[in-house]
C-alpha cells in the first residue's frame, strides 16, 4: 500500500489505531540490551508458545509486544502488562505461564515479581509510580520501551509521521528552521551546538547537492542512549532526518552506525525498507514531491569517526581521520558538499518539536540548554538504566532519586560524565545543574550522555589512566601532539599507578596537557587530557597518595596494594579455585594463606569472597 | 582453513566496483572468513582499482578487521567505563588462567579467541562478555571461564 497523500496518512492512522485499541491487554517484553543479557528473547517466545496452544479470551499472540529499552536495566527483564501499567521486574522464563493465568486471566498480582524499593522498603504495582520512572520527562525516548519497534503501524498509532505531515501540509522550509531554532534544541552529541543555526548554515549554502547525515557511531564507552534509541524507535530518527532533508534541501541521507551495534542496524535497515513501502522515503514523499532517501553505513569500530570529518571521510569509504575545519562540515561535507550532521537523539527531539512547537520544548529545561537529555546510567549505582529528565536537574537528583544512590550503600566517589572527552565531579559536586554550560565550567561535559558512578573502591588515577590508554589506542595518528603526547601523558600516569612517579612527573602531566590540548587538530586531541585535567583538580590527594605515600587509596593500582586473608576466613576455598597466580594455600574449613611473592594481584579472591575475609592493605 | 581466491572474489562481486564501497566489501570479507585473508588486499585491490596500499590502511585502520585468522569461537570482553570500574580487568584474567591467551590472541587449536571491545553498550549490566554474539550481563569472575567454554 503506499499512503500517497496526508489525508491517506490520515486515514492509515485511524485504522491503526483501532487496531490498537481492539487489543486489549498489551504485554510488554522489553528486548533492551540489558535484558537480552538476562534471556528476555526466551521469555518472549515463551509467552507465544504457551499463547500459541491456548485459546484465551482478549488475548492472543498479538497481545505479546516486543518492544525496545523500558529503561530500568537493573531489575530486568522485564515484563509490563498495559494499560493498567502492571510492571514485572527480574522475570525468569519459568514466569511467563504464571503471569498468563494469574494477572493475564484473573487478573491477580504476582508478588515475588513486583518492584520493591530497597530504600522504603515500598511495594509498587505501576512502573510510572515507581521513582525510578516519575522523575523522569520523556521526549527522545518517549516510543522507546512502549511500541514494537518492527512494526510501522505501532508508531503510525501513537503519531509517527504526523510531524513530517504537519510541515509538507503547510510549511515552508524557512519556518521550519525558525522553529528549531526557537526551541533552542542543542546537538545531543555532546558538543551542543544550536541545531536550528547549523541547519540555517546548511540551507543557505549554495550547492547543487545537500546531505543529512544522522551519527549513531555512539563510541562513548558507559553510553548507550543512541543505541535504545535506534533499535527501540528507529522510525524517529527517519522522520526527523526527513524534516531536515525538507528543510534543508536535501535529498540523500546516511546513518553512519557502530559495527558494535548490529540489532540497530538490522531494526535500522527493516524501518526504512518499510517507510520506502509506504513512500514515506524515497521519489515525492507524501505526494509533496519531496525527494529523499536515506542508506545505513556501518563504522569499523573506529572511536574517532564519531567526529564529523572523520564520520563523513569513513562515510564515503575512506580511513577516518579528521581534517582541519578551516571550512565547516556544513559547508563543506560529505563529498565536499553541504552537510547537516545530527546525533540520533537531536533527530529523535525534532518530530515532537514540530508537532508541540518551540514554545513548548523551550519552557523545558534551563534557558540556554532547553528539553530534555537522555542518560545511561551506569557503574556503582543501584538503579542502572536509560532515563530521560529535563535539563537543569541536578546530579544528586540523577544519582540518588531516580538511581537509588550508591551500590550497596558504599560512599559516593565521583560521577564521569561526557565519557573520554569528559571528566569526574566529586561529591561536592553533586548539587551541580546539569546542563551544557554548567558541566564545562566545571571541567566536565554533557557529551553524549553517558554517566558513570564511582564509589569508594575506584581509583581516580586508575580511571584516568583507563581513559588515556583508550585515547592512545583510538588516535587516529594523524597529528602529533594527539599521537605522541596523549600516550606519553598515559606513560607518565601508569608511572604514578605503578608507584614511580614523582612530583616533577605530575608538573609535566600539566605542562603537556596543555600543548595537547592546544595544538591538537580534532575533538578528540583537544579534549584528550580531560580526564587526567579533571581528576587532578578535583582528587589532587589521590594523585599525592600514590607518589608520594606510595599508596592507592581505592586499592585498585596492583604495584601499591597487597591481599592478607583476615581471622574471618571460614576457608570455603572459593578464593584458592578463582587464584590466577597459585598463591593461595590452605585446608578447607581452615583459614587460608596468601604468598604475597606469588600473588600477582588480580583480584580475584577478593570479588568472590564471601565473608569480607580479605583485606586489601 | 584453506580460502581460495574464488570464494573471496564471489564476496567481493556482490558489492559494486565503486571506490567508495571500500570498507563495505572488507566487512563483507571479514563476515564471511572472520578474518581478512591476504589474498583478499590484493583482490579487493584489483577489484575497485586502487592500490594494495589504500586497501591495507583502511583494513587495518578500523578495529573490527582482523588480518589474522580468529578461532571457532569469539570471546568478547567488554572494556568500556562501566565494565571497567566493576572489574572487566578480573574476567580477562580469569580467562587467561583458563585458556592460557590474552587479548587479540587464539588459542593453538583454534577454537577460542579472546577479544577486548570498547564498550558494547549493554553497560547497565556490566561486567559484560559476549560469547559469539551472545551476552552474559553481570558476570562473575569465577563464573567467567565456564561461560567462555559452554556459551
Amino acid at each position: 500500500m503506499k499512503i500517497d497523500t496526508i489525508s491517506k496518512l490520515d486515514k492509515w492512522r485511524k485504522e491503526c489505531h483501532k487496531k490498537q485499541l481492539a487489543i486489549k491487554t498489551k504485554v510488554l517484553v522489553c528486548l533492551g540490551p540489558g535484558c537480552l543479557a538476562g534471556g528476555s528473547d526466551q521469555i518472549y517466545e515463551e509467552f507465544l508458545k504457551i499463547l500459541e496452544k491456548k485459546n484465551i479470551d482478549n488475548i492472543s499472540v498479538e497481545s505479546i509486544k516486543k518492544t525496545g529499552c523500558h529503561g530500568f536495566c537493573a531489575r530486568g527483564p522485564l515484563v509490563v502488562i498495559e494499560p493498567q501499567g502492571i510492571f514485572y521486574s527480574k522475570v525468569k522464563k519459568t514466569d511467563v505461564a504464571e503471569i498468563i493465568e494469574k494477572t493475564l486471566l484473573k487478573g491477580e498480582l504476582i508478588d515475588k515479581l513486583l518492584y520493591k524499593d530497597p530504600g522504603t522498603g515500598t511495594t509498587y504495582t505501576e512502573w510510572r509510580k515507581i521513582p525510578f520512572y516519575e522523575r523522569q520527562q520523556k521526549i527522545a525516548l518517549r516510543n522507546v520501551g512502549q511500541i514494537d519497534p518492527d512494526a510501522i503501524e505501532d508508531y503510525i498509532a501513537v503519531g509517527g509521521y504526523a510531524a513530517l505531515a504537519k510541515v509538507l501540509k503547510g510549511m515552508r522550509p524557512a519556518e521550519v528552521i525558525e522553529q528549531l531554532t526557537k526551541s533552542g534544541l542543542r546537538g545531543r552529541g555532546g558538543a551542543g551546538f544550536l541545531t536550528g543555526r547549523k541547519w540555517a548554515t546548511c540551507a543557505k549554502a549554495e550547492s547543487d547537492i545537500r546531505y543529512v547525515l544522522c551519527n549513531g557511531d555512539e563510541g562513548d564507552p558507559g553510553a548507550f542512549m543512541d543505541r535504545c534509541i535506534m533499535e527501540g524507535d528507529p522510525h524517529t530518527v527517519l522522520e526527523g532526518m526527513i524534516i531536515c532533508a525538507f528543510a534543508v534541501g536535501s535529498t540523500e541521507g546516511y546513518i553512519y552506525v557502530r559495527e558494535e551495534y548490529p540489532l540497530a542496524v538490522v531494526n535500522l535497515q527493516k524501518a526504512i525498507d518499510e517507510a520506502r513501502n509506504y513512500g514515506l522515503l524515497g521519489d515525492d514523499i507524501l505526494g509533496s514531491g519531496l525527494c529523499f532517501d536515506v542508506k545505513i553505513s556501518k563504522g569499523g569500530g573506529a572511536f574517532v569517526c564519531g567526529e564529523s570529518s572523520a564520520l563523513m571521510k569513513s562515510v564515503a569509504g575512506e580511513i577516518g581521520e579528521p581534517r582541519a575545519k578551516y571550512v565547516r562540515s556544513v559547508l563543506k561535507g560529505l563529498h565536499d558538499k553541504p552537510t547537516v550532521l545530527n546525533n540520533v537523539e537531536s533527530f529523535a527531539n525534532i518530530p515532537v518539536i514540530i508537532e508541540k512547537g518551540a514554545d513548548w520544548f523551550a519552557s523545558i529545561g534551563t534557558k540556554k540548554s532547553t528539553g530534555t537529555k537522555a542518560f545511561s546510567l551506569a557503574g556503582k549505582i543501584r538503579n542502572t538504566g536509560l532515563i530521560e529528565v529535563p535539563m537543569g536537574i541536578t546530579l544528586r537528583e540523577i544519582i540518588y532519586d531516580i538511581g537509588g544512590g550508591v551500590l550497596d550503600n558504599r560512599e559516593f566517589k565521583a560521577v564521569q560524565t561526557g565519557g573520554p572527552s569528559g571528566g569526574c565531579l566529586p561529591a561536592a559536586k553533586l548539587d551541580l545543574q546539569v546542563d551544557f554550560d554548567t558541566l564545562t565550567e566545571n571541567g566536565s561535559m554533557m557529551g553524549s550522555g553517558g554517566m558513570v558512578v564511582m564509589d569508594d573502591q575506584n581509583c581516580m588515577v586508575d580511571v584516568a589512566r583507563y581513559f588515556l590508554n583508550f585515547l592512545v589506542e583510538e588516535s587516529c595518528g594523524k597529528c602529533v601532539p594527539c599521537r605522541e603526547g596523549l600516550y606519553q601523558l598515559h606513560n607518565l600516569c601508569k608511572k604514578i599507578c605503578d608507584g614511580e612517579a614523582t612530583d616533577d612527573d605530575l608538573r609535566l602531566m600539566e605542562d603537556l596537557s596543555r600543548t595537547i590540548v592546544s595544538a591538537s587538530l580534532c575533538g578528540l586531541g583537544q579534549s584528550g587530557p580531560n580526564p587526567f585535567l579533571s581528576t587532578i583538580m578535583y582528587f589532587r590527594d589521590e594523585y599525592m597518595a600514590h607518589i608520594r605515600d606510595k599508596k592507592c587509596p581505592g586499592g585498585v593500582c596492583k604495584s601499591l596494594i597487597t591481599y592478607r586473608i583476615n581471622a574471618d576466613c571460614d576457608g570455603c576455598m572459593a578464593c584458592l579455585t578463582v587464584c590466577t597466580s597459585d598463591a593461595i594455600t590452605g585446608e578447607k574449613k581452615k583459614r587460608h594463606v596468601i604468598d604475597e611473592i606469588k600473588c600477582n594481584r588480580c583480584g580475584a579472591c577478593y570479588a568472590v569472597c564471601n565473608v569480607n575475609a580479605i583485606d586489601i592493605i | 582453513m584453506i580460502i581460495d581466491t574464488q570464494s573471496i572474489k564471489k564476496v567481493i562481486g556482490k558489492s559494486v566496483p565503486d571506490r567508495g564501497q571500500l570498507i563495505m566489501i572488507l566487512q563483507n570479507i571479514q563476515q564471511e572468513f572472520h578474518y581478512l585473508p591476504k589474498e583478499s588486499i590484493k583482490a579487493v585491490s584489483e577489484y575497485l582499482n586502487i592500490p594494495q596500499s589504500t586497501v591495507y590502511s583502511a583494513a587495518t585502520f578500523y578495529k573490527s578487521f582482523s588480518l589474522i585468522p580468529r578461532g571457532e569461537n569469539i570471546i568478547k570482553v567488554c572494556k568500556g567505563t562501566a565494565c571497567h570500574v566493576k572489574g572487566a580487568d578480573l574476567i580477562i584474567d580469569q580467562l587467561d588462567a583458563a585458556l592460557g591467551i590474552r587479548p587479540g590472541q587464539t588459542t593453538e587449536d583454534m577454537k577460542y579467541t579472546i577479544e577486548v571491545v570498547n564498550c558494547v553498550g549493554a553497560c547497565a549490566m556490566a561486567p559484560v562478555m559476549i560469547v559469539n554474539n551472545k551476552y552474559f550481563g553481570e558476570v562473575k569472575c569465577n563464573r567467567a571461564a565456564r561461560i567462555a567454554k559452554k556459551g
